[in-house]
């Protein structure tokens, strides 16, 4: 891998980078463009760049695959818990009045919060199972054939 | 036909047109060509000029993105492109992800059955697999498996 | 230059150069999207078009072939349909409003209302996202649902090795 010293060290700077602005679309998703798919898409994005660039098999140690499965489902979960715990609290599903009883537009941004977060965490882990089981297979061409 | 082929209606209408003829390229490549991964990039290609037919529906003449400044301050003057298409289409694009992705995961898997992905290999490889099937139990059905 | 890039695809055999075409694809429609206001749109697509859809072409082309053959079906058939059905489409179009218009009907309704209600009532800047999470949450629960069915579809798919599909043609050749 000596020539390829240059993308190393390059993505050993940027997965970092990339991973802290993916933070920070997720969470100023409510004052500039951004939200949590996007948010998602690019912190998968740093992982798949790491397991490029360094074999498949380090990037499953830092982010197993059992890890990845459930938060596969967690997100999801989320997302629908924030609207089942509404109904619980006697109003109704999705209704993020319900935080908040005394300021409903105080309870938007609670709501808002916790579905984005569900939603930018199974975007991530479901890019990144696509690429683990993408790049699990052996490859039918070798390198010199590309 | 109800309307005058003056300058104005031509340039208010060249968008439509344009995505017109990119949705029809990308419904050629569907159409036409035989390697399936070609067909799925088709595919993509003809939901992208999709959005943008949409997209191109929602913009206000001088109107500016849909978000309101940081302090909330806002000035009744100004005019907003209208958010709900981008909505729609924010959903669209990672249902269009989610399907590409499902797609290329069966090419892969067809790839490792027939050991070919091109469409008329696998058209040749089944048409076979039927004869050889009807050839054996085509009398206990009747002459067609 | 959209039209150029759809056109190479069309014409290319090397499946590579058209996986790299469908990222360039997908970033000009990103930049047509800035100029047409649409910058949560953009951005997605950016990511999504650009990013995630070439690598996994990139990673379906190391499983199976870097060339087309080429098809000895005559073009004469998929031209008309393509033919037709974008004749019906600018049909379609012909009495649709201007573009850019303020007085289109997609400009009534529910789209100005959105834009005065989130003030007051979600207080968030970006009202696409409010739009996304609030007014429309339920349609952003099954989008999640439909993210998560793909994930679990695409895991069932390929989540068995090739070694147990020769496995088992062994057993059957034993038993015949």
């Amino acid at each position: 891998m000596r020539h390829h010293l240059i993308l190393r060290v390059i993505t050993k700077l940027l997965v970092g980078a990339i991973m802290l602005f993916a933070f920070y679309v997720q969470f100023h998703g409510d004052f500039s463009p951004g939200g949590g798919f996007q948010a998602g898409v690019i912190m998968a994005v740093a992982f798949i760049l790491y397991g490029l660039v360094f074999s498949l098999h380090n990037v499953q140690q830092v982010f197993p695959p059992w890890l990845v499965h459930k938060l596969v489902a967690l997100g999801v979960l989320i997302y629908a818990g924030t609207g089942i715990v509404s109904l619980f609290l006697g109003y109704s599903f999705l209704d993020y009045g319900a935080f908040t009883p005394d300021h409903p537009s105080h309870g938007q941004h609670y709501g808002i919060f916790a579905v984005e977060l569900g939603v930018g965490i199974t975007v991530t882990a479901v890019m990144v199972a696509i690429y683990y089981a993408f790049a699990g297979r052996p490859p039918r061409l070798s390198d010199e054939e590309w | 036909m109800g309307f005058e082929l003056t300058q104005e209606y031509i340039l208010g209408h060249l968008n439509y047109w344009l995505f017109s003829v990119l949705m029809m390229t990308g419904l050629y490549i569907v159409v036409a060509k035989g390697n399936l991964v070609k067909k799925i990039v088709g595919l993509n290609i003809f939901q992208t000029s999709v959005f943008m037919l949409y997209i191109s529906m929602g913009k206000v003449t001088d109107g500016t993105a849909p978000i309101f400044p940081l302090d909330m301050d806002v000035d009744p003057d100004v005019i907003y492109s209208n958010p709900l298409p981008h909505v729609l289409i924010l959903t669209a694009i990672v249902v269009g992800v989610a399907t590409t992705a499902l797609g290329l995961a069966l090419i892969v898997r067809i790839q490792d059955e027939f050991n070919t992905i091109e469409e008329d290999d696998i058209l040749k490889i089944e048409r076979a697999i039927v004869q050889t099937e009807n050839a054996i139990h085509g009398d206990a059905m009747g002459g067609r498996a | 230059m959209l039209v150029l890039t759809a056109i190479a695809v069309v014409r290319m055999r090397s499946l590579f150069a058209i996986a790299m075409l469908s990222g360039v694809f997908s970033l000009l429609s990103a930049l047509l999207f800035v100029t047409l206001d649409a910058v949560d749109v953009a951005f997605t697509e950016a990511a999504v078009g650009a990013g995630i859809s070439t690598v996994l072409v990139l990673g379906t082309l190391a499983l199976t072939s870097r060339f087309e053959k080429p098809t000895k079906r005559s073009p004469v058939l998929p031209l008309f349909v393509v033919f037709v059905t974008g004749a019906a489409l600018i049909y379609g179009t012909l009495d649709m409003p201007n573009f850019g218009s303020p007085e289109a009907p997609a400009q009534m309704h529910v789209g100005p209302d959105y834009l005065e209600d989130s003030v007051h009532e979600i207080n968030i800047p970006n009202v696409v996202t409010s739009i996304l999470a609030s007014y429309r949450g339920y349609d952003t629960l099954g989008e999640t649902a439909v993210v998560f069915t793909a994930g679990i579809g695409v895991l069932l798919l390929l989540s068995g090795l090739r070694r147990r599909r020769r496995d088992d043609e062994e057993d059957e050749s034993e038993e015949v």
